[in-house]
């Protein structure tokens, strides 16, 4: 269904290039939901905005269902596929109510059937028919990103993209937010990439799983193999280590011995250095 | 003879008048803090946060605070004035916020800011500020602190601003720290190391850490204790590794609301609130 190759998006800062993606490949196949886990900057989200069309990538590197997508897609093309972004407030017009919302891509596109479609759309993602006419900041955080979803899903497209869809939420509401997301990948036969940084979010969602660093994708897991911890790359293992939870004990990083000229702060310093060497008075290294 | 703990809460109360009446943030939360880490875990509203500004006597007008006990290794809070809570900030007890970047002066290079708390809190000379200053930010693990010195705060990456946030706190050696959230805007791999940081500063300084987050994995594995709030109150206070044992039905439906990567459940379990929670 979606078949990236050898993408590559270069920024310029200051007439520095940064090279943000650098030549990544995969395929998702059609029904799939394809999980990209990263730290900030590792590239992540902006191989979900190229796949968009939403940046502008070196060289054609993308086809969608056998046809490759040019610079500038068709209003079709477009309709293919939506996003739905990580800050449900940011994403949202303050200015619009949900109803004005739902509306504008039906109008957009030319659908007939505008009413029953937004009512429609709202019970899909268990929103109230009160809810239609309330502007974002009348609705909460969960609500507001039904609310995104339901944005997405109102022109029946194949591809969802979601941006860390859940990380601005209390774990209840992430809770719902998932079971909703999986509930209408199944109704609507959805293709998805998710991407996040939270690693049980991914696992939970998807498949298979790429890891991105620095603009490069490190490892492609299968989400069996991620549960298990079974990762090659040393930094996919730090990333599991780390989705763990806090190791009371563990290897320091680095020298942090101060040039200590007597004062205090620097006898903390040592004192912080020795301490946190792992000791047999602590407990076990990492889990 | 046993010192009297760091901090002893009864019975605090601290809500905000609006139109709609009062609005109770926190209800009735009594705990007593050692030298240890505390966690404070709970939801966006929960009222983690207004605990942490009642301590320090933060808590934005029009919030009243009352509470039947409040106090500092023995020294009473409640009947402090504003000049007695200045001499308390930061000496004594100090906070790290979550976002570093909404923290830290913008048009200030960081090693002045953290000479400048210095000089607050002790008489000293320039020279020996930045002496100061520098060993301080050696401490919390920045490793070229001569270059970050002289860096603006939006030249720092968001670990290396929570940690200059940490040393600033921290240069004035308080007892007792309250880290709201700081680790929430962190990647992983820095949220550990920043949670080693604070970790050691509690075992070898003898520091008091209230720990508030939302995050229960990070909670359980760093905290000794924890304490969940649910509207206000504290419904459940327990051990950390017993986490997973807790008995309030709120803290249990939480932990089964976050999806594991040990585990998988096609379906996971939502929070279903119980207005008995409240009562």
């Amino acid at each position: 269904m979606i078949e990236v190759s050898n993408l590559a998006v270069t920024f310029r800062n200051g007439g520095r290039p940064v090279h943000a993606v650098r030549g990544v490949s995969f395929s998702v196949a059609e029904g799939e939901t394809f999980g990209i886990v990263g730290e900030s900057g590792s590239g992540k989200s902006t191989v979900l905005k190229a796949v968009a069309g939403l940046c502008a990538t070196a060289g054609p590197s993308l086809t969608i269902n056998g046809a490759a997508m040019g610079a500038k897609r068709s209003k079709a093309e477009r309709r293919l596929m939506q996003f739905v972004f990580q800050d449900p407030y940011g994403s949202l017009h303050p200015r619009q109510t949900v109803d004005d919302m739902l509306r504008e891509p039906l109008l957009i596109h030319g659908v007939t059937g505008v009413d029953a479609k937004v009512a429609e759309a709202l019970a899909d993602v268990g929103l109230e028919p009160q809810h239609r006419f309330r502007f974002p900041h009348q609705l909460s955080g969960g609500q507001r990103q039904r609310m995104a979803i339901a944005r997405a899903l109102i022109l029946r497209p194949r591809i969802l993209l979601l941006d860390e869809p859940t990380s601005a939420l209390d774990v209840s509401i992430q809770a719902e937010i998932l079971n909703l997301l999986s509930r209408l990948r199944r109704g609507y036969q959805l293709t998805s990439i998710l991407v996040s940084h939270d690693l049980a979010v991914v696992a939970h969602l998807c498949s298979r799983i790429a890891i991105m660093q620095q603009g490069l994708l490190v490892e492609m897991l299968d989400v069996e193999s991620l549960r298990r911890g079974q990762a090659k790359e040393a930094y996919t293992l730090e990333l599991i280590a780390a989705s763990r939870g806090y190791a009371r004990a563990g290897q320091v990083t680095g020298s942090l011995l101060p040039a200590g000229k007597g004062s205090d702060m620097a006898g903390l310093a040592r004192a912080v250095a020795v301490e946190s060497r792992p000791g047999p008075s602590q407990g076990s290294g990492r889990d | 003879m046993s010192e009297p703990p760091l901090i002893e809460v009864e019975d605090l109360n601290v809500s905000f008048p609006g139109r709609g009446g009062l609005t109770r943030a926190v209800r009735g939360a009594s705990f007593s803090l050692g030298r240890e880490r505390l966690g404070i875990v709970g939801e966006s509203g929960s009222g983690k946060s207004t605990t942490g500004w009642a301590l320090l006597g933060l808590v934005p007008r029009p919030g009243i605070v009352t509470a039947r006990r409040m106090s500092l290794s023995g020294t009473d809070l409640l009947s402090l004035g504003e000049s007695d809570w200045q001499s308390l900030r930061g000496r004594r007890m100090s906070m790290v916020m979550q976002d570093p970047k909404y923290s830290l002066n913008p048009v200030l290079r960081v090693g002045r800011q953290i000479q400048e708390t210095y000089r607050l809190h002790h008489r000293s000379s320039a020279a020996e500020a930045r002496r100061h200053a520098l060993a301080m930010l050696e401490a919390v693990r920045i490793r070229d602190a001569d270059q970050v010195f002289h860096l603006y705060p939006h030249q720092l990456s968001g670990g290396m601003g929570q940690r200059v946030m940490i040393a600033m706190m921290l240069i004035a050696e308080p007892d007792l720290l309250i880290a709201d959230e700081p680790t929430s805007a962190l990647d992983v791999t820095v949220q550990n190391q920043v949670l080693r940081i604070l970790d050691d500063l509690v075992t070898v300084r003898g520091m008091g850490l209230i720990f508030i987050s939302h995050n229960l994995t990070i909670v359980s594995s760093f905290c000794d204790r924890v304490l969940v709030m649910y509207g206000g109150r504290i419904v459940e206070e327990c051990k950390a590794d017993e986490l997973d044992r807790a008995k309030h039905p709120y803290t249990r439906a939480l932990i089964r609301a976050a999806p594991s990567l040990a585990s998988y459940q096609p379906e996971l379990s939502v929070v279903v609130r119980d207005p008995e929670w409240l009562a």
